[in-house]
């Protein structure tokens, strides 16, 4: 509990956490699952599985965007953009993570313009001041940064910007959701919902978790006490046999979403009938491409795309892990041959993958205590 | 990338559609305001921003909380790596404030 004295209001979270060990059934195992990389991240970093019961096990879901990329994508992306004249412009979170052909940044290396934004509205901005070159923005993320990459799709089509396109890699949570559900090998109690991605889509896409499958869905801030708040929801519901969807995360997530984002996402967007999911396979549904009235703009359609298959190394296991059925330590690769400095697979380089928050917290700490154990 | 940042609106650029200038501790950038075209910010309101565009409206309040749990999580250099990084070479000057995360009053 390295983390416990930082937190904002000790008192109130050791008072939760009582209320979750009273509300948990002592005779009964709950699963819940985490949907959003971003908690996956604060509950490592805040050392939450060392409070919790033994018996409330965390599993970690899909929602790290770079984590679920199939490792094709990538290669496809920089395949496009590696001709002369042409700019691979990426968030920084995409520059490590390894394709079949090397990542964004060995590209680089090797002579490939590639350059990070830090928004889609500059990767704009960089083809409005290289009139002479190509800009490829590869888009990535949930309904977080979607909205975000349909303005600017919007933006570029209303200036007229030519020589500006769009590699969407854009997916939707709740088809993930579905095909974890669908996972033969998969029992699950309960979700812990995603909180930024729920900013945009609101509650309602949720409901039919609760009212089909029976499991109650709770939407859920960042914060220690959020997160265990959550729990503490979920566990009445539970308790009281119920199945609905709550808003823990009130003081950002309206029910309803933000309408506007979602507006623009629907001038912008369409589902696709069918996307790959590392580690869940193909998806029906499961993303977004962009509509025919912005072809021009987009890449997949001004380019040829090789569409690269590229199987995950063998000995990684990032597909299980990815599904929950897994832990990271349990992946044979993991802290020896797939280390954040070197990773072997994608959930080792972004924050909000589950093995690069396993390792920065778990694995650390455990090597801290063997060194002073035998120190 | 799904970092929510918080930042104060300090100006509304005339004349550009939905856009304003956020201020994110001490440091003073672009963001897009296209998303929240159904309740406008004004000069004054802090929002969250993902990836260069403002995303909700909250409280001064949760501001201060959104900054603290991002420096917990050992994000906040990244956060305001992000920031500087919004607007690429084009960025207007900096200006430095006193930039004291707040916490909760008990």
């Amino acid at each position: 509990m390295r983390y416990v004295d930082e937190f904002r209001d000790p008192e109130l979270i050791t008072k939760t956490v009582e209320e979750i060990r009273r509300l948990a059934d002592a005779a009964r195992h709950y699963r819940i699952m985490e949907v959003c990389g971003g908690h996956t991240h604060a509950i490592y970093r805040f050392g939450l599985k060392d409070i919790l019961p033994e018996n409330i096990e965390l599993i970690h879901g899909p929602g790290c965007p770079v984590c679920v990329l199939p490792m094709g994508r990538i290669d496809d992306g920089l395949t496009i953009a590696h001709e002369p004249n042409r700019i691979f412009a990426a968030f920084g979170d995409m520059m490590r993570v390894p394709g079949a052909k090397g990542s964004p940044l060995e590209h680089k290396a090797r002579g490939s313009d590639v350059r990070i934004v830090y928004s889609p509205a500059d990767a704009l901005e960089i083809a409005k001041k290289n009139p002479n070159k190509e800009v490829i923005f590869f888009a990535i993320g949930f309904e977080t940064t979607a909205p975000s990459t349909a303005l600017t799709l919007m933006s570029a089509k209303k200036q007229g910007i030519q020589n500006f396109t769009v590699f969407c890699n854009h997916v939707t949570i709740v088809p993930a959701i579905r095909a974890i559900l669908d996972s033969p090998d998969m029992r699950l109690d309960g979700f812990i919902g995603p909180g930024h991605v729920s900013t945009v889509i609101g509650c309602r896409p949720y409901e039919w978790i609760a009212k089909k499958e029976g499991k109650p869905v709770v939407t859920s801030g960042f914060e220690p006490l959020d997160l265990l708040q959550s729990i503490v929801m979920l566990l009445r519901q539970l308790r009281a046999s119920e199945a609905k969807v709550e808003n823990q995360y009130k003081r950002v997530v309206p029910w309803e979403g933000n309408r506007a984002a979602l507006r623009v996402m629907a001038e912008a967007f369409e589902l696709r009938p069918y996307f790959e999911w590392r580690g869940l396979g193909f998806i029906s549904q499961s993303a977004l491409r962009i509509r025919d009235t912005y072809a021009v703009w987009d890449a997949e359609r001004r380019y040829s795309v090789p569409e690269t298959r590229v199987a995950d190394p063998k000995s990684a296991q990032c597909g299980e892990v990815l599904k929950g059925v897994l832990k990271p330590a349990q992946c044979k690769l993991f802290g020896k041959e797939c280390t954040p400095e070197h990773p072997v697979g994608a959930l080792m380089v972004s924050s909000e993958g589950s093995c690069a928050a396993y390792y920065n917290y778990e694995h650390r700490k455990s090597l801290v205590t063997t060194i002073s154990a035998v120190a | 990338m799904c970092l929510a940042i918080p930042g104060k609106i300090v100006e509304i650029i005339e004349g550009q559609n939905d856009v304003g200038i956020v201020e994110v501790t001490g440091v003073r950038r672009k963001v897009q305001l296209g998303l929240l075209s159904e309740d406008m910010p004004v000069r004054g309101d802090w929002v969250l921003i993902h990836v260069g565009f403002a995303m909700s409206k909250i409280s001064e309040f949760d501001a201060a909380e959104q900054m603290r749990l991002l420096s917990m999580l050992g994000e906040i250099d990244q956060a305001i790596e992000e920031v500087r990084g919004y607007g690429g070479d084009d960025n207007i000057s900096e200006i430095s404030v006193d930039h004291q995360v707040r916490s909760r009053p008990n």
